[in-house]
């Protein structure tokens, strides 16, 4: 007979729920008073989340068994992956609000009449459509897949019970509170650093709590070294804390409003922004997702990592020189001259460093290149790898001052943007999801490698139109700006200009929307792959190809 | 750690590669015991020697008071200021002759009235057509250029003025004036509203509405509006009231629009250029809406 164990709060539940029941009557107080509707709105939905929470805590405490699960069932690590799946869904969910608002946006460019009211205004929903696409669909699926991947390679249970999920629900109520604050007007106006004060303090409470989470399971694993990908991963936790704090500091105008003030002024907030803005780039949509692309990669490919010396060279070299790459975002301007020599020459010098995430993980394919032909999941991750060598490349160049003379403040700025997001971060995030999904759903294989195939060819198509048309754009754009008449005045007005870029935005917004297109396949291949029953489709005569097998 | 102390690196090959492994295994992942690409490498040099070099050639290094100047002795704002005598340059003697000639006299030269135009041309498409149209056709409130009717006068000096010194535009010697609130200061009721603006249509043979009494309009027009439209609703260039007689109108010519004009008031806003252009160009732009189709 089992022995009967002593159902206990754990100290985690008790300082949980207290600390979520003190914090729901705070906020509902704050709503009480708060000065505007949307404020009010805002902190009553906090109050509800915190209200919610605390409930669930006591919930899971009278169903669960008396004691917390264990670390290792027969001697096998007992992975935590219920919030890694919570991540996946809503890393796809915000996905498509993002691509959905994205697109909308590229058409309101083309079609002006589409900015029918203010809250669906261009300048609202440009922030709404970055974000969501940036924290939302991105940053879900870094924290999902680095709660998978450490545990994985560190062969040990995540750490904490409750923690892990605190860092699921309240990283996503973040991006509701910060995304459905920009049509409402809630906005503090620094690019990709949109979100308000309070819902900036609740995201640097998350992240501190992410950081405990992943250094806590680094710290249980049983290998004795730490795996690329987590350095990567680790990286990325610890620098986003650091540019988030200095990019942040702002003094609320009163508890019951929204609104705040930075305390950086003039040049130096510039300079503070795009310190911030570009290493946002770098340590958001860059590190963590080569961290991911050195997990999945040789895992899709089953070959090893092609150098071990070169992951260490770039991945130091690449974090060193990345962090003074921000003042090339402010050539020309007011930012003092050696200032903007210095971000000129960590652009170029970045290059290689870059790179060589890209060879390391091209190479690892060496042996396994045939696979590119039947496996359209490992083409999309190589195909991403293509795009992210494209795109760091393109970068430098941009940065170089003779060349920002013509791009900069064009459409090219765009272009490169959306290469980098859709045919990198994307694309790596779509190879690392169609390989998961399975994995943590104990399925055998994806519903349809055929769908893949499809969501390939359609969104690879949208990329290249996206991207070959703001490059058209924003050449004609700084040509047209620049160019003067024999008498020497200026050829072209700027409306000129907008006239003329109009056909490309219209082809812009079909390659949005081919995108978003590539992306509803997906999802339709994800929900038959989690609902299906494996086993009915084996006998209704559909073959069922050999599992990929995570290795133990 | 070196990669020589890596245990068992030499004893795990890849059987693909002939390549040996660091000797351990991450989740079934193993990492190939390869050099750096020397390529890269290269590369990777050559970029941080470019660097280098270009820190000495630009402004690079803070010190206490200022930063290094590099050996080319660049300086964004003096490159700015040598593109700007350079642009200055291109255009050649003619600007220096546009700036010195008197106002009146530049429509006489072809070459200068041509260059001038030129001028126009550009400062009109970048400052005045978001507002007046790229054509200068205007919109509601904004007024037509090409027409021949002027609010506040279609010659040379009194178009260079309007520029210089806007319409209600804060600038002291702007126009200043506007069309007064009839309606909603309780001056006129509504069917004396409906009346005048009956009258004011008739002015230009437009059609009125049946059942109103249009020559009621016209006496309330000669007390209220002839003031400043003029007994024969020609307008006066003096105070910027409209002539209501043509076919030309600012805010349009439905009933609805001429009712709401009488009853709201209108007090549209024209800019002045003289805080923001200099003296040559508010000169060139004279001359380029000047010689558009209207002008006097």
């Amino acid at each position: 007979m089992q022995q009967r164990v002593l159902k206990q709060l754990t100290q985690g539940e008790l300082i949980g729920f207290l600390l979520l029941a003190a914090f729901a009557l705070f906020a509902t107080f704050v709503s009480a008073k708060a000065w505007t509707p949307a404020y009010a709105f805002q902190t009553s939905l906090m109050a509800w989340t915190a209200a919610i929470a605390a409930f669930l805590v006591l919930k899971n405490f009278y169903d669960r068994p008396a004691q917390l699960p264990p670390l290792e069932i027969d001697g096998k690590p007992n992975y935590y992956l219920a919030p890694v799946r919570f991540l996946t869904v809503a890393s796809i969910v915000w996905g498509l609000i993002g691509m959905s608002i994205g697109l909308y946006i590229a058409l309101e460019l083309a079609f002006p009449h589409l900015n029918f009211s203010q809250y669906v205004n261009f300048g609202r929903l440009r922030p709404s459509h970055t974000n969501s696409v940036i924290f939302g669909f991105g940053g879900n699926i870094l924290i999902g897949t680095s709660f998978y991947v450490v545990q994985r390679t560190s062969r040990a249970r995540l750490a904490g019970y409750l923690s892990p999920w605190f860092v699921a629900v309240g990283y996503n109520l973040f991006l509701v509170l910060a995304i459905s604050g920009y049509p409402l007007g809630i906005t503090a106006s620094k690019e990709y650093a949109e979100p308000e004060w309070y819902q900036k303090l609740l995201l640097t409470v998350v992240w501190v709590t992410y950081l405990f989470v992943f250094v806590g399971t680094l710290m249980r694993r049983a290998e004795p070294h730490i795996y690329v990908a987590n350095w990567f991963y680790l990286s990325f936790i610890l620098t986003i804390a650091v540019l988030h704090l200095f990019n942040s500091p702002t003094v609320p105008i009163s508890l019951f409003s929204s609104k705040s003030y930075i305390v950086w002024s003039g040049v130096q907030d510039a300079m503070f922004q795009w310190w911030y803005g570009h290493n946002a780039v770098a340590f958001f949509l860059t590190v963590p997702f080569l961290a991911m692309m050195y997990y999945f990669v040789p895992k899709r490919a089953n070959r090893p990592i092609y150098s071990y010396r070169l992951s260490i060279v770039h991945f130091w070299a690449l974090i060193f020189i990345y962090i003074w790459a921000g003042p090339h975002h402010l050539i020309y301007t007011a930012l003092p001259d050696w200032v903007q020599t210095l971000g000129m020459v960590f652009s170029i010098v970045l290059w290689m460093p870059s790179w060589g995430g890209m060879i390391n993980g091209l190479m690892t394919l060496s042996g396994a290149w045939d696979k590119l032909r039947t496996d359209p999941v490992l083409r999309m991750m190589v195909v991403a790898l293509a795009f992210y060598g494209m795109a760091t490349f393109e970068g430098p160049v941009m940065a170089i001052k003779e060349v920002n003379a013509l791009t900069h403040y064009t459409d090219w700025v765009i272009g490169h943007v959306h290469s980098g997001s859709l045919g990198w971060v994307a694309y790596i995030s779509f190879g690392a999801i169609y390989c998961m999904v399975p994995w943590l759903w104990n399925k055998r294989e994806l519903y349809s490698l055929k769908l893949v195939n499809w969501h390939f060819w359609i969104s690879t198509m949208g990329i290249v139109l996206y991207i070959s048309s703001m490059w058209v754009a924003g050449i004609m754009e700084g040509l047209m700006w620049r160019s003067y008449n024999k008498l020497g005045f200026l050829q072209y007005s700027f409306v000129d200009t907008v006239q003329a870029v109009h056909p490309l935005y219209v082809l812009r917004a079909l390659g949005g929307a081919m995108f978003l297109t590539g992306v509803l396949i997906m999802v339709y291949n994800l929900w038959m792959t989690i609902t299906v029953d494996e086993l009915t489709q084996a006998q209704a005569g559909r073959p069922v190809a050999p599992a990929l097998v995570p290795a133990e | 750690m070196s990669i020589d102390n890596i245990p068992h690196a030499d004893h795990d090959i890849d059987s693909f590669t002939g390549v040996s492994t660091t000797g351990h295994a991450w989740d079934g992942i193993k990492e190939l015991n390869n050099p750096l690409p020397r390529w890269w490498l290269w590369t990777f040099y050559i970029t941080i020697v470019w660097a280098i070099g270009y820190c000495f050639a630009y402004p690079s290094i803070p010190l206490i008071n200022g930063a290094t100047t590099g050996f080319l002795g660049w300086h964004s704002r003096s490159a700015v200021v040598q593109s700007l005598d350079a642009l200055q340059a291109s255009r050649g003697a003619l600007m220096q002759k546009l700036a010195a000639t008197p106002l009146d006299q530049i429509e006489k030269q072809p070459e200068l009235l041509n260059f001038a135009r030129a001028a126009g041309a550009a400062a009109f498409a970048n400052n005045c057509a978001p507002c007046h149209g790229a054509g200068a056709q205007g919109s509601p409130g904004y007024p037509n250029l090409n027409a021949n009717r002027w609010l506040w006068g279609g010659h040379l000096d009194q178009i260079y003025q309007t520029i210089l010194h806007g319409v209600r535009s804060g600038d002291p010697k702007g126009h200043q004036g506007s069309m007064p609130d009839f309606g909603k200061a309780g001056i006129l009721t509504k069917p004396q509203i409906e009346q005048v603006a009956n009258y004011v249509r008739s002015l230009s043979g437009l059609k009125t509405e049946t059942g109103i009494d249009v020559a009621a309009g016209g006496k309330i027009f000669a007390t209220t509006c002839a003031p400043c439209h003029g007994k024969d609703a020609k307008g006066n260039t003096t105070i910027g009231s409209a002539n209501l007689t043509t076919k030309v109108w600012l805010y349009g010519s439905s009933l609805q629009t001429i009712e709401n004009g009488v009853t709201n008031g209108h007090g549209g806003v024209m800019p002045y250029w003289g805080g923001r252009l200099d003296p040559t160009t508010i000169k060139a732009l004279a001359v380029f809406v000047h010689t558009l189709g209207g002008g006097q």
